[in-house]
């Protein structure tokens, strides 16, 4: 039984920071950074927790799971009831636990986060689900009531994945379609095998197909089967639309087609899906050894980016950005991950033009030199251009990592679908209901690139909305 | 490492194969629900193995009835080779699509439809579909020889003229395709449609052909590619100075706009990895026992 502890005693524990491995051994392998807590670690963490009477941190998850009960489980040693908990949330805590920006949500909502540090929610969600998935899980199969609704799910990123887990748990028949070969989307072509184990993402996924969820993959649907036909022809009774935001954006910029720009998609696409950097891989990538790489952006796109190309031997490695470190959009924890990995940062600098040879081959960037403005929409400060400071680098190859569009496929075959000037699908935030009758969408589709945690939740509350119009069949 | 496999059925067949021509052959593989949704110049994604990377091939014929499609493959790659060995009875390990725009098809009048080597394969279906248009279809197809010539049969069988030439003067008319089309639009009657399919250079000889006379001239483009769904964009062309992506823009696009040079560059993004490739494959199946698979 957990040990009974005063509020004193609780604020005495110091937190515990997550184990990680050397940041030189590292920068030169695709092992994971992060090694986990230890379960001693987990439980003097989990002490930490004050059990406040009116939790704040809940309120700080966009899926709502109930943190303090899972936390004072860990507490008590009780960790197969804390995955328990948690699962009731959160079908992907392991991944959650990884790569959530807990910052911003439970621990920036922890009430320690004032005084003392807040407690390590990200890094005992983790724990517990790695536990769990290590001693081969102890997710009880409940016997479910099938309904005989059968709803489509395009896309099984973290929005499609999440929704399905809730839907297949109330008894609907599930079909997730993917249009790559390997399911997970973002998880496994986007965020890098050393932030994000792929066979973690693989785990989870295992345990949607063990509740009876099925995936169909080499399925685009837009072009195999339209939004229209999948309602109408393959008998489903809802659709829902988690296809992420899948367009790279580029700079539009002057030389931004030579060889040896790649877009971060393709780049991490060829890296983590592909698996281009094992030996015996088939799909090519420029070969990054002791080059000089540029990363464009200062999102955790353009972190990932770096610290990828920096393990496959870039040096130098270095981000670009046209703000300063103060509005880099980067998880803080990535950015100081990629510091430590003698990763270079340039900020308030923006690319002008890409330089190449005659062959075509990219030799460099002109760049201009920014300074921060007043804030614009986003509130954080505009960059605005030196005039007449600008420089030149000498760049090898350059990863533009400034974001996506939303893809046009769905849209082309479902003109009835309303979209936005940008191109994302209207859905109510908190059904997904969108303006086509059965039909929902949630994650960056419909709210540009975001988080998993957040796409998550999208899923989420639209497997609520559409359980709902399922049972009622209102519109 | 793949996730959970629909049904666990073998998927995507090989129904037939037969070799055309030196490394070129002709593969007629079930994909029931591809077959039904094609259209003259769409494409798939295929992934021979496991492990395999993603290239795109253009669908050269269906049949939605039997529920097949059919491509030919030229080896010219590590992939391509290996895809090659296969046989009636395997199967490719993915298969997705059909990916790109269809080709636009319109009651031009007389279209001329041009087909440099396998590129025969891939402008073949928009021959068909240009000439179920209404349209008077011309083909000329191109060969570095007689071998190399492709599908003349089908060809004859939806054109009102057909056109084999041949680099070497070993059959049909001797010289490029090109030479061949100045030729048709020097003669008459007057053309008011071309599509050409085949490598870079010749798709950009033929753009240039057609430029003066004002033709209204398609090409299908062949840039490298990964998911084929837009998410890459590692297929970007330039197309009069615009960015496209060749797999959710294209593949086809106006000969006259395109950047054929930068095109041709892209293409050789990783010649020096496809040669070490090429090398281990033709080692591999020199050195290794008869039944060493790779």
């Amino acid at each position: 039984m957990a040990r009974e502890l005063t509020r004193r005693e609780r604020l005495k524990i110091p937190r515990h920071e997550m184990p990680e491995q050397d940041a030189h051994d590292r920068s030169v392998n695709f092992e994971e950074v992060n090694l986990g807590l230890t379960a001693e670690q987990a439980v003097a963490e989990a002490e930490r927790c004050l059990l406040c009477a009116n939790p704040t941190c809940i309120d700080g998850c966009p899926v709502g799971i109930d943190i303090r009960e899972f936390v004072r489980l860990v507490a008590d040693e009780q960790f197969g009831d804390a995955a328990d908990v948690i699962k009731r949330d959160n079908f992907l805590p392991a991944v959650c636990g990884r790569v959530c920006p807990q910052e911003d949500q439970c621990e920036g909502a922890c009430v320690l986060v004032k005084k003392y540090k807040p407690v390590a929610i990200g890094h005992l969600e983790r724990f517990v689900a790695d536990y769990e998935r290590e001693r081969a899980g102890s997710t009880s199969v409940k016997t479910i009531t099938k309904t005989g609704k059968r709803v489509a799910v395009v896309g099984s990123g973290p929005a499609g994945l999440a929704c399905a887990a809730d839907l297949i748990q109330a008894g609907h028949d599930v079909t997730v379609f993917e249009a790559l070969h390997e399911l997970g989307g973002v998880l496994v072509y986007g965020i890098p095998e050393f932030r994000l184990p792929k066979e973690i993402v693989k785990a989870e996924v295992d345990q949607l197909a063990d509740l009876g969820v099925r995936f169909e993959m080499n399925a685009v649907i837009g072009m195999i089967d339209t939004i229209d036909e999948l309602l109408a022809e393959e008998g489903y009774d809802a659709v829902f639309i988690g296809v992420g935001a899948g367009l790279p954006r580029f700079l539009g910029v002057p030389g931004e087609n030579l060889v040896g720009v790649y877009s971060a998609n393709e780049f991490l696409t060829r890296i983590n899906l592909m698996r281009s950097y094992a030996p015996d891989a088939e799909t090519p990538l420029l070969d990054l050894y002791r080059k000089t790489v540029a990363v464009f952006g200062g999102g955790n796109t353009a972190m990932d980016a770096v610290r990828t190309a920096r393990r496959l031997g870039a040096d130098p490695a270095t981000i670009f950005y046209r703000r300063s470190d103060a509005e880099m959009p980067a998880r803080a924890e990535e950015v100081h991950h990629a510091r430590a990995e003698g990763i270079g940062f340039e900020t308030l600098v923006s690319p002008i033009e890409l330089l190449g040879n005659e062959d075509g081959w990219l030799t460099g960037a002109r760049f201009q030199r920014m300074e921060l403005g007043e804030p614009d929409d986003s509130g954080r400060r505009r960059p605005q251009p030196i005039p007449g400071d600008e420089f030149e680098v000498p760049i090898d190859v350059a990863v533009v990592a400034i974001g996506n569009e939303p893809n046009p496929l769905i849209h082309r075959t479902a003109p009835d679908l309303e979209q936005t000037a940008w191109g994302t699908i209207v859905a109510d935030p908190e059904t997904g209901r969108t303006a086509k009758k059965a039909v929902f969408a949630g994650g960056d589709i419909v709210t540009g690139g975001a988080t998993v945690i957040l796409a998550m939740g999208a899923g989420r509350r639209a497997a609520a909305s559409i359980k709902e119009y399922l049972d009622t069949g209102v519109w | 490492m793949d996730g959970p496999q629909p049904g666990g059925e073998l998927m995507n067949r090989i129904l037939e194969t037969r070799v055309l021509a030196p490394e070129v052959k002709y593969f007629r593989i079930e994909a029931p629900k591809v077959a039904r949704k094609r259209k003259a110049g769409q494409f798939v994604i295929i992934r021979v193995t496991g492990t395999g990377e993603r290239i795109p091939l253009t669908i050269m014929d269906s049949n939605p009835d039997d529920g097949w499609i059919s491509l030919i493959v030229q080896g010219v790659g590590k992939t391509t080779r290996t895809l090659n060995e296969l046989e009636t009875g395997d199967s490719v390990h993915d298969l997705a699509g059909p990916l790109g725009m269809p080709s636009e098809i319109h009651e031009y009048g007389r279209a001329v439809v041009i087909g440099g080597g396998v590129g025969t394969a891939i402008a073949y279906p928009t021959a068909v579909a240009l000439a179920e248009a209404g349209n008077d279809v011309v083909s000329i197809i191109g060969g570095r020889s007689r071998e190399f010539v492709l599908l003349e049969d089908e060809m004859r069988a939806v054109c009102t003229e057909v056109y084999p030439t041949t680099d070497d003067g070993s059959y049909g008319y001797h010289g490029f395709v090109t030479d061949k089309l100045a030729e048709l639009i020097a003669d008459g009657p007057s053309i008011d449609h071309v599509i050409a399919v085949g490598p870079v250079p010749m798709m950009q000889a033929v753009a240039e052909v057609t430029r003066p006379h004002g033709i209204d001239t398609v090409v299908s483009l062949n840039p490298i590619m990964v998911d084929g769904t837009g998410m890459c964009g590692g297929c970007r062309v330039s197309v009069g100075d615009e960015t496209k992506f060749a797999c959710v823009d294209g593949p086809d696009f106006d000969a006259h706009q395109v950047d054929f040079e930068l095109l041709a560059r892209r293409n050789r993004t990783y010649s020096a990895f496809e040669y070490y490739r090429n090398e281990e494959f033709t080692e591999e199946h020199i050195h290794v026992d008869p039944v060493g698979s790779s």
